[in-house]
């Protein structure tokens, strides 16, 4: 009886699912110009990666909801496990890329510019300093096997900061909170450093804007 | 530059040249020089390496009886050994659009498989297309043949996975960013449809038939 009741849902039920007015996810304007990292990264990557990578990513996951709204209407939960693959890779593609581009900022206007304040001093405590956090994020980029971000993220459950990596774009979700990120996809570096990614990795950090690393630290306190 | 410097590149020694092409610009339009270059040379190599790196760790632990550190390496040999096979086996599948090994002709015996199991090649095509632009991240379509009951399939191995097992690779396409950013951007549909015209299909039949013998790196 429950079970039939889990698996049907009432009329009203479906009908409040079905005439809720979906929202569609639109790709969020840059707040520098596209040059405005080099020589870190240059103009033209950044052109692509937003305007095209990140774009894709936004259309996809629009496209993968409505027929993931679709499949809800139709009670068809087959269908909507089908479709999680497609949510996370497009869904997991807007999150990281939008909070990626949030945590850049050109020389001048904070990137580079050394964290300060409860993140600073959580960073010392846990690595030892900021360039020791960096090259352990270094380690972790350099190490990932195929395509994938690295973040350093605060575990909800101890407060502690961590570094890790995400596959593909798996987000940073569960009982990690993101503070910074860095896509190591060949996308987000080849047309300058080719296989050199580890040039890629040093240099990114001239544009790390660490203070919307610590306002995502302060939000999770 | 030529791409038969396979010869060597490994220390434990390349049994054969896959290449029977000789410049790196032989695969265009279809992938530049510079894509061929930095992806034998760089890329390729690295694995090469990283593969030697780790087997000579893993002779090492195997001499000390250290099952932990065995262990602890077989990720390392999965990657960059799969990196190594499958660049191997893709540099040898592929042929510049003008050799005769790009005609479909070269392979009468996988195309009638390939008729049989999907209709006919441009179905065959379309699916394996379908299959290759549906890959999230970073990783390879191969065409493969199960050893047991003969059938053709096309399947994906993430990031540097071989293809291993009962199933046989025919041929494999990259689908990593590395082997077509420099040229197509993130139009990795006209790459993927570029790479038909220099699929080397006298390659594809003799692994079909099994008479390609082991792969011997």
């Amino acid at each position: 009886m429950s079970l039939l009741r889990i698996l049907r849902p009432t009329t009203a039920r479906r009908n409040l699912l079905t005439s809720s007015i979906r929202y569609k996810h639109t790709l969020p304007d840059l707040p520098y110009d596209y040059a405005a990292l080099e020589p870190a990264i240059s103009g033209k990557i950044m052109e692509l990666h937003h305007s095209k990578h990140h774009q894709t990513y936004v259309n996809s996951l629009n496209d993968a909801e409505e027929k993931y709204s679709s499949a809800v209407s139709a009670n068809d939960v087959q269908g909507q496990i089908s479709l999680q693959p497609l949510l996370r890779f497009h869904g997991g593609g807007h999150l990281n890329h939008t909070l990626f581009w949030e945590n850049l900022a050109p020389k001048g206007s904070g990137g580079g510019e050394p964290p300060s304040g409860i993140l600073a001093d959580a960073i010392n405590s846990t690595y030892g300093s900021v360039e020791d956090l960096k090259k352990r994020m270094n380690v972790t980029l350099a190490g990932i096997q195929g395509s994938g971000w690295g973040w350093l993220v605060k575990d909800k459950d101890t407060g502690a900061l961590q570094v890790i990596a995400m596959p593909n774009q798996d987000p940073v979700v569960g009982k990690y909170i993101p503070l910074l990120g860095i896509d190591a996809w060949e996308h987000a570096y080849y047309l300058q450093y080719e296989n050199r990614k580890a040039e890629y990795f040093s240099k990114i950090w001239d544009v790390v804007d660490w203070k919307a690393a610590e306002a995502r630290y302060k939000a999770a306190v | 530059m030529v791409l038969s410097m396979f010869l060597g590149i490994w220390e434990a020694g390349l049994k054969e040249s896959f290449v029977t092409h000789s410049a790196l610009q032989a695969l265009e339009p279809y992938i530049s020089g510079q894509i061929m270059q930095i992806h034998h040379s760089k890329h390729h190599q690295t694995y090469v390496n990283n593969l030697n790196a780790a087997t000579a760790n893993h002779v090492k632990a195997l001499q000390e009886n250290d099952i932990r550190a065995q262990i602890n390496l077989q990720q390392a040999i999965k990657f960059n050994g799969g990196g190594h096979i499958n660049h191997s086996l893709f540099w040898a599948n592929l042929v510049p659009a003008n050799f005769s090994q790009a005609e479909l002709e070269s392979a009468p015996k996988l195309t009638g498989a390939i008729s049989a199991k999907y209709g006919s090649y441009d179905e065959f095509k379309g699916e394996f297309t379908g299959v290759l632009l549906g890959l999230q991240g970073s990783g390879w379509g191969w065409l493969v043949k199960n050893k047991k009951t003969d059938q053709l399939d096309i399947i994906t191995t993430k990031d540097q996975d071989p293809v291993v097992g009962d199933l046989a690779p025919i041929f494999g396409v990259d689908m990593w960013e590395h082997a077509y950013y420099l040229q197509y951007f993130n139009d990795k549909a006209s790459y993927v449809n570029g790479i038909w015209n220099i699929i080397n299909w006298e390659t594809a039949e003799q692994r079909f038939l099994g008479c390609s013998g082991v792969l011997k790196l």
